[in-house]
């Protein structure tokens, strides 16, 4: 049966499960914007600008494991997609964006919206199309979807000019892909596998560093078997949190550059790290010609490219995650580490990373903790990038799999409102709250609309404290406290919210925080609290630029400090 | 670590802006290309890229990596401890009078190289061979006065019948056996999100 190009790639769409896309109409897109009545299976959510139409897909593929779809026309609305797509590509996110492009016999005059979208996005995408024939679209988008969401999950962009759009082909929608070049290593080598055994039963000094590749496989059980089996510490990647329960007695936080001093500890001072789906970040290893000197490393990833990239391994193991660990737990022996889980819990006493100082002002991480106790931790936490992500990170226990959406590589000021949205939108029934700074919040704020106008139910704590947080504290640590272009003069957030027609909260006494959290929760529709915080209150421990993991400074003046009620 | 040349040989699907997707992830990681060969092979829809690089083994062994995860990219191999056949064409226009002219012939001939066009005041010699007969025959003719020299870059193969780069017939029974089940308990399993 023919059908036009707009036709085709619609139904593609409903063939690969897609249910919902974020987008924004133009000119290059508009027959297939015509085309949507008569698909009313697939929702279309309009945002107010492309960036969170990337970011929406992005969070929505992190919350759900499926690929996220976003779409744009040509020209101006690509290339604010740009910075969406590259975020999903650095965390490995599997999206498929879709982009207009102008009719055939426009490419390459500098046309009106003309962009080499594929040439923009060729370091930042997975793989891409330009599709020059309708009767491709289906082969293109049966390919993407495929390329997205297996192996190392990531984002494929296509292109599609306004003509390809109203052309007419045949439509049939392909059962299988023919990819000869792409090539997928699903199983590790049984060899490797038993080398890494031998290594890790040897170990005196284990630990497990396990990353974001473990909530991609859903590898949360066979991650707990081995970590139990063998009594080994489990230390993750700030993306990897949410893949192992941090109340657990074996948790023992997150490494890098924020992470917990102990952790850290525990990574310097292993014999034999036992890398999960994580990719030696330079956030993570500090410098890393000092990373884990003694360790041995046997490391599992689904990326042949990312073994021995940054830090050199002993055991390499390609493969998933979940199928390597399930073949891998079998060789490991049942053993106890006790000296080791005792230093390592020595550690923790002696630096205790998640406490809250005294203090009569309203304190950041006292906001987090608030949010934790209110919600029992049964909430999806999306952050925004800066202090006030890393204050999420370590006041937040993630016992829930999956529970802490957050942008990693790119750091991607703007991704929490946003993303938040593509999460609930994902995740319907259940609770989130999205973390924002003042700062990264007005890059995108814009979306208030967009959750207004599609009732998204997001709680939204803004932690204001007038500065470029993260940056200021540099600044305060390491340029000699000048403060050059970091204080900011935000507008009232509850007017703002107000006039979008979202209820909002200012807090500004500590005494007040609990009861706003729980009228944000009781609420159906969205929330707003705007938290105006202690100014310059820093996040620690903070492992500063060009330092080995283990010379991280510490939040000053211990004496003053308490453990939390956690 | 010591860099040495190598020889990167990649069989790519024939399709357009495929060789840009191969030579921007040089500039992204970092790499320079010494010089790239590229046409066509004994299979349609595949071209074959000879790609010489200098680096230490670890960086190229990465840029490798990083080539095999292009999806036009059928296969990629570093065949430089393969002990390869290499070879490169160069053509040369030299200056040549009537009296420069039969030495030049004679260098051609102790070369094996060939004169492949003649005009009253210059020669175009064609060369084949490895890079330091290409560079010697250059040198040589140096003295006499180079207008224009085009090289193509080296390609090469490796000896033997089968060489690494040989595309298996696509088999269809190559599923990889699923591991035997470990997992716990289905109470212990998380939700599934």
């Amino acid at each position: 049966m023919k059908k036009t190009g707009a036709q085709i790639l619609c139904e593609s769409l409903i063939r690969e499960g897609v249910e919902v896309m974020f987008g924004f109409p133009g000119g290059a897109v508009l027959p297939l914007y015509d085309t949507f009545p008569q698909y009313p299976k697939i929702k279309h959510i309009l945002v107010r600008h492309e960036q969170a139409a990337a970011h929406a897909a992005d969070g929505y593929a992190r919350a759900t494991g499926k690929a996220g779809v976003c779409l744009a026309t040509s020209g101006p609305g690509a290339t604010n997609l740009v910075t969406g797509i590259a975020n999903a590509y650095l965390d490995s996110s599997p999206m498929v964006a879709i982009t207009g492009q102008v009719a055939r016999p426009f490419i390459g005059k500098d046309a009106f919206q003309e962009i080499d979208i594929t040439g923009i996005t060729l370091p930042i995408t997975k793989h891409n199309y330009l599709v020059l024939d309708a009767g491709d679209i289906a082969t293109v988008v049966k390919e993407a979807f495929y390329i997205a969401q297996t192996g190392r999950p990531g984002p494929v962009l296509i292109d599609i000019p306004k003509d390809v759009f109203q052309q007419e082909a045949t439509f049939s929608y392909p059962e299988k892909v023919n990819l000869p070049g792409y090539k997928l290593t699903l199983f590790g080598h049984p060899a490797q596998i038993k080398r890494a055994a031998e290594v890790i039963n040897a170990a005196e000094r284990p630990i497990i560093i396990a990353g974001r590749g473990v909530i991609i496989s859903k590898a949360f059980a066979e991650l707990k078997e081995m970590a139990e089996r063998a009594q080994i510490p489990v230390i993750t990647t700030l993306l990897g949190i949410g893949c192992f329960p941090e109340t657990h007695v074996l948790s023992f936080g997150w490494l890098g550059m924020h992470g917990m001093a102990y952790a850290n500890k525990a990574v310097h001072h292993s014999d034999v790290i036992i890398a999960i789906g994580m990719r030696f970040d330079d956030r993570a290893t500090g410098v890393v010609s000092h990373f884990a000197p003694q360790a041995r490393v046997v490391h599992i990833d689904i990326d042949p490219a990312e073994i021995g990239k940054n830090v050199r391994v002993d055991v390499p193991i390609v493969g998933d995650v979940k199928n390597v660990l399930g073949v891998l737990n079998q060789q490991i022996v049942p053993r106890e580490h006790l000296d080791w889980f005792n230093r390592v819990d020595k550690w923790r006493e002696e630096h205790p990373a998640l406490v809250i100082r005294e203090s009569e002002a309203l304190l950041p991480q006292y906001v987090i903790r608030q949010i934790y106790e209110a919600t029992k931790g049964d909430a999806i936490v999306v952050t925004g990038v800066g202090q006030n992500q890393m204050w999420a990170a370590q006041f937040f226990f993630y016992d829930k799999p999956n529970s802490f959406i957050s942008s990693g590589g790119l750091g991607t000021m703007g991704f929490e409102l946003p993303g938040a949205m593509g999460a609930k939108v994902g995740r319907p029934d259940e609770t989130v709250w999205c973390i924002a700074g003042d700062g990264g919040f007005q890059m995108t704020i814009q979306e208030l609309a967009t959750i207004v106008q599609e009732n998204i139910a997001v709680k939204i704590a803004i932690i204001n404290n007038g500065f470029l947080g993260m940056v200021r504290q540099w600044q305060q640590l390491f340029y000699e406290r000048r403060y050059v272009h970091t204080p900011l003069s935000g507008p009232d957030f509850t007017k703002i919210a107000e006039a979008y027609g979202i209820p909002a909260l200012r807090v500004t006494d500590k005494k007040f925080v609990v009861s706003a959290i729980e009228k944000a929760m009781g609420h159906e529709g969205p929330f707003l609290i705007d938290f105006v915080v202690e100014p310059e209150e820093n996040v620690f421990p903070i492992v500063p630029p060009g330092a080995a993991l283990v010379e991280a400074l510490e939040m000053p003046s211990p004496e003053k400090v308490t453990r939390s009620s956690k | 670590m010591a860099t040495t040349k190598h020889i990167l040989v990649a069989l790519v699907e024939d399709k357009p802006g495929v060789l840009n997707r191969v030579s921007s992830l040089f500039r992204r990681r970092n790499f320079n290309i010494e010089s790239i060969a590229v046409g066509h092979t004994e299979q349609p829809d595949v071209s074959r890229m000879t790609i010489i690089v200098e680096g230490d083994d670890a960086k190229v062994e990465q840029v490798r990596k990083q080539l095999d995860k292009v999806i036009d990219v059928v296969k990629i191999v570093d065949i430089t401890n393969d002990e390869p056949v290499a070879r490169e064409l160069s053509l040369v226009k030299v200056k040549a009078t009537a009296s420069t002219r039969s030495e030049i012939i004679q260098i051609v001939d102790i070369f094996r190289a060939n004169i492949v066009d003649v005009s009253s005041d210059s020669l175009i010699v064609e060369v084949t061979g490895d890079e330091d007969k290409v560079g010697s025959l250059l040198e040589l003719l140096r003295g006499f006065g180079i207008r224009e020299i085009v090289r193509t870059g080296r390609i090469a193969l490796t000896r033997g019948g089968v060489g690494p780069l040989q595309i298996e017939e696509p088999k269809e029974a190559k599923v990889p056996k699923p591991p035997p089940k470990v997992t716990p308990s289905e109470a212990e399993s998380p939700p599934d999100w």
